[in-house]
């Protein structure tokens, strides 16, 4: 299995995807922001950071970066595409997934171990664990805030696309506690807290993120078994 | 509209050699002045005079603090320097951690722009230390940050706090380096003057460390990162005769303001850019852009190696118009670095830089020359020995007294205070005053998980962070300073913090290596604060001779006053540890076995001089600091690094601010587990619960390894004491006979101070 990570300029994250990705025994494939093909991966990670400096609003010029046509392309074909943080933002800039992330609610940055509620176990990248399982994930955000009109929240409810809910504690102002989202076929999932980070209890707050890289694997065996 | 201006060159120097000179605006001494024109034989140009006025200022010559810090050196003994690649002298000492790796660290202030301009103070503070460890060749791996405002309710503080935590997060985030700890104290000493220090920790395979040289004629000089602009230019704007209106990209002349704007994306970038051209092996020397900038860079590049260099300062790409050369020399843009290549691999060196669209420009070479010299459009602005500019600035003998007021302020003890009755209430005042409150406010605001290494952070004692993942080799660093005790006595009260951060990163199971310091001062033209310095400096050297471990850099703050008010003399201690796992580090939580012991070992003292209860409680500072045995500091290190090996340590807390019981609550906080406290029916209670002695740590063992563990310390002569157990079902901290709290309104009362105050 190759997972390919996408580095932009400003990148941060994207060394800890690749350990994560290798730690669950799959390819990691580094992918170039300037790179005009996907080199051949089973799945895409968009990770975090400060794409380009996040100067503008984020994302907003990673999503015009030349690997996001590949991307977009594979992400119709049904490939699995996650992103994290930045590249939730990305993911949302680029149309991929509705809505906006907006400043923190605090208008801090805020970097903890936040409890979330898995909601849907049936996306590429969910499947591994338990319905309603709690999960600790560190966020690490300045603009998780996530916005849409009423009409996409009802939607997204409705359609079972919220994937992740923040519990305890909202930590940014998420309408409905929304930490993660879907897209309509289940393939494509952003989220603001770091899985990445939460892959081995001695250098995250437990290794609960392992599930959603384990997830996108098990979605990729089925594709090549049917 | 262009406007021609006249450049003074080494040609027009010559001719005229009475020309008037500002040379007293820009700090430089009739005799400093008299000795330059010694060195060139002539007047210096305007731009000679812009380098040496700046190169021979206190913050990059040292000047006052030179005969002070050389006994660093002579107190190092050739044992210490075993495991160090490189000292001092370097932009940051490189020691040996095993395993073929290297690790650098320093720690530098940022003191004065963060008072006037707190967001970009701060962040460029962080800029700065992170490119000085880029130029030993080395990724960084971790920054900290070690913080001191004024009172928590003074009416500036808060505008301060905000400014400056904001500004490390902004500018820290974006590089994606955890912050993995330093301080944050409050005391009205900092009122009009913050410390903001910064420090920084790299890593490298050890046959990767690069040594700023400009060795090999016809190497080429090349200039990379950002443009350069009018900013932070500061006094040498003395020298261009007239200003405009505009700003910096129009025809006009703004004068920027003397603190220098950041750019954290361009920083990240120029980060790859190094380390890959680092990598490809493609460098022969590399350095920094800090203050003094092209100053600094070229003449400290040209000293440093073996022949001259030529510098077509035309060259450098600009962002500001009509800048004369003296601007472009003194310019403290930030986001640049100076790299030094073989003339084979420049080609290679710029595609790197495309590749990470960088900008990058050839601007001279190394010559066979003597001479840094520096030409303007054909013109030779700068002819000079580099080493008069960078190394052969004046030395200072200044006068050092000790106050006659320091006689006073030490028989002023903490005996005559009146002492609670409700030790319950103390407990909870004690919890809630803002240098003993959780600092969560501030660190949540930093990114501690970046690069997936971090195995302790704050508010653990020290930062660790895995080196390689491989063998789970690490590095742990604290850093320390009590500078009410080192008001008391600045000998000891350095000693203490030599001693606080050696026992910090040896609660998280990590060996401490290496020292380096922030040493933070009033002005040096006052005795008092010359003999506060001195004595401080003896103090980190003789406790680190005893220690057995070498100071590998350092750096000094000078002028951190209010009006004539110095503040309290502050000499950071950062130590710097080595673990050969990190997964046998130490938490700070309790709770994480079943069964627990808590054993503090170490003798508490009736000692309240200068202590956090004494400040609470009564506003009061006098008396003598707590006594500092650092062989005693010694053997309880060796003990936590034997528990942590042996695992029977499960839990760890050094005992300082707050005495005992702050320790022992924040090890219940973190750990989000009981316990109940058990004192000892023969010593008063609150002597207890709230003495700073030194040389202390509650540590939880396991019931399993109770015995072994005592008898370990018992063999060795370090006292113990059994002062508790962890109780993980009753949710609460009880001190038996004393008072009982819920785990839940210690929480509170520890989490909600800070966010009261600031948010």
């Amino acid at each position: 299995m190759r997972i390919g990570v996408i580095t932009f300029p400003g990148s941060l994250d994207d060394g800890d995807v690749v350990r994560a990705v290798r730690r669950c025994e799959a390819e990691a494939v580094p992918l170039w922001h300037g790179d005009a093909e996907l080199h051949g991966v089973d799945a895409v990670v968009v990770p975090g950071g400060f794409s380009y400096g996040d100067y503008l609003r984020c994302g907003a010029i990673a999503r015009f970066a030349p690997v996001m046509g590949p991307v977009l392309e594979a992400a119709a074909g049904g490939m699995p595409v996650l992103g994290i943080c930045n590249g939730f933002q990305i993911l949302c800039e680029a149309g991929l997934l509705p809505g906006a992330l907006t400043r923190n609610a605090g208008l801090h940055y805020v970097c903890r171990d936040q409890w979330l509620r898995v909601e849907n176990t049936r996306t590429a990248w969910s499947t591994r664990y338990e319905p309603g399982a709690e999960i600790l994930v560190p966020i690490k955000h300045g603009e998780g805030n996530y916005q849409a009109d009423k009409e996409t929240i009802a939607a997204l409810e409705a359609e079972n696309r919220i994937v992740f809910r923040y519990i305890e504690e909202n930590p940014n102002g998420s309408r409905a506690d929304i930490a993660g989202i879907c897209s309509a076929n289940g393939r494509v999932l952003g989220l603001m807290p770091h899985p990445e980070h939460a892959i081995d209890p001695l250098t995250g707050p437990s290794d609960d993120g392992l599930g959603m890289f384990y997830s996108a694997l098990d979605s990729l065996v089925k594709v090549t078994n049917e | 509209m262009a406007r021609e201006r006249m450049i003074d060159t080494t040609a027009e120097a010559a001719k005229t050699p009475e020309l008037d000179q500002p040379y007293a605006e820009l700090g430089l001494k009739d005799d400093e002045y008299a000795r330059i024109r010694e060195i060139l034989g002539r007047r210096p140009t305007e731009a000679e005079l812009a380098m040496y006025s700046v190169m021979w200022s206190e913050h990059c010559s040292y000047k006052s603090s030179k005969v002070h810090l050389k006994y660093f050196g002579e107190t190092t003994t050739e044992e210490m320097r075993t495991r160090l690649l490189a000292g001092i002298g370097e932009n940051a000492g490189v020691v040996d951690i095993g395993d073929g790796w290297a690790v650098t660290f320093k720690v530098e202030s940022h003191n004065h722009p963060s008072y006037v301009e707190p967001h970009q103070g701060a962040a460029t503070g962080v800029g700065g230390i992170v490119r000085d460890i880029m130029a030993m060749g080395a990724r960084p791996i971790a920054v900290a940050d070690p913080l001191r405002f004024g009172a928590a309710e003074a009416e500036d503080t808060r505008r301060v706090v905000r400014g400056v935590v904001d500004g490390i997060g902004h500018y820290g985030n974006c590089l994606g380096l955890p912050n993995v700890g330093g301080e944050l104290v409050f005391d009205s000493s900092y009122n009009g003057n913050p410390l903001v220090n910064a420090l920084c920790v790299g890593a490298m395979r050890s046959e990767d460390l690069h040594l700023a040289h400009a060795s090999g004629t016809g190497n080429k000089v090349i200039l990379f990162g950002a443009r350069t602009g009018l900013d932070g230019i500061g006094g040498v704007s003395v020298l261009a005769s007239e200003t405009f209106e505009g700003d910096e990209t129009s025809g006009g002349r703004k004068k920027l303001p003397s603190v220098q704007v950041g750019d954290p994306f361009t920083e990240k970038v120029l980060i790859e850019c190094c380390l890959e051209v680092i990598r490809a092996g493609i460098v022969v020397g590399i350095q920094d852009l800090g203050g003094a900038g092209l100053s600094c860079a070229t003449s400290e590049l040209a000293s440093a190696g073996d022949g001259g260099m030529r510098v077509e300062l035309d060259r450098v790409p600009l962002r500001a118009k009509d800048m004369t050369p003296a601007e472009v020399l003194s310019s403290e843009s930030q986001e640049r670095m100076c790299a030094v290549v073989a003339p084979e691999h420049v080609d290679a060196f710029l595609a790197v830089c495309a590749k990470w669209d960088v900008t990058a420009t050839e601007i001279g070479a190394v010559t066979d020359g003597d001479n840094l010299v520096i030409t303007w459009h054909g013109e030779t602005v700068v002819d000079v020995p580099p080493r008069t500019v960078a190394h052969d600035g004046p030395v200072y003998q200044r006068p050092v007294q000790r106050p006659e007021s320091q006689d006073a302020l030490q028989a002023n003890t903490s005996a005559s205070l009146a002492r609670p009755d409700d030790l319950r209430r103390t407990v909870l005042e004690m919890l809630a005053a803002p240098n003993l409150a959780a600092k969560r406010w501030v660190t949540d605001q930093y990114d501690r998980y970046v690069r997936g290494g971090t195995v302790l952070a704050q508010p653990a004692d020290s930062g660790m962070v895995r080196v390689d993942e491989q063998t789970g080799r690490g590095i742990s660093v604290a850093t320390d300073c009590n500078s009410r005790f080192v008001a008391l006595d600045p000998y000891e009260g350095a000693r203490l913090a030599l001693a606080e951060a050696y026992r910090n990163v040896a609660c998280g199971g990590a060996t401490p290596l290496a020292v380096s310091d922030c040493l933070n001062f009033g002005s040096p033209e006052d005795p008092g604060v010359m003999w506060q310095f001195r004595e401080a400096v003896r103090g980190i050297a003789d406790g680190c001779a005893e220690l057995g471990i070498p100071v590998t850099g350092g750096n000094v703050s000078f002028y951190n006053q209010t009006g004539s008010t110095a503040i309290l003399p502050t000499p950071v201690v950062a130590v710097l540890g080595v673990i050969d796992d990190v997964d046998r580090r130490i938490p700070a939580g309790i709770g994480t076995e079943t069964g627990e012991t808590l054993l503090l070992l170490g003798e508490t003292r009736d000692e309240f001089d200068g202590s956090e209860w004494a400040r609470v409680a009564h506003g009061h500072l006098g008396g003598l600091p707590p006594k500092a045995d650092l062989a005693w500091e010694k053997l309880l290190g060796e003990i936590l690094v034997a528990g942590s090996r042996d695992g029977m340590i499960s839990a760890a807390h050094d005992v300082a601010d707050g005495g005992l019981i702050q320790a022992v609550i924040e090890m219940a906080l973190i750990g989000q587990t009981g316990a109940r406290v058990l004192l000892d029916p023969d010593q008063d209670p609150f002597v207890q619960l709230f003495a700073e002695s030194a040389g202390r740590a509650v540590v939880a063992v396991p019931r399993s390894e109770e015995l072994r563990f005592t008898e370990m310390c018992t063999a060795r002569g370090l006292p113990w004491r059994k002062t508790g157990v962890v109780d993980a079902e009753s949710g609460s901290l009880e001190i038996q006979g004393v008072a009982e709290f819920s785990l839940t309104e210690l929480a509170e009362t520890w989490n909600a101070t800070l966010p009261r105050l600031f948010d």
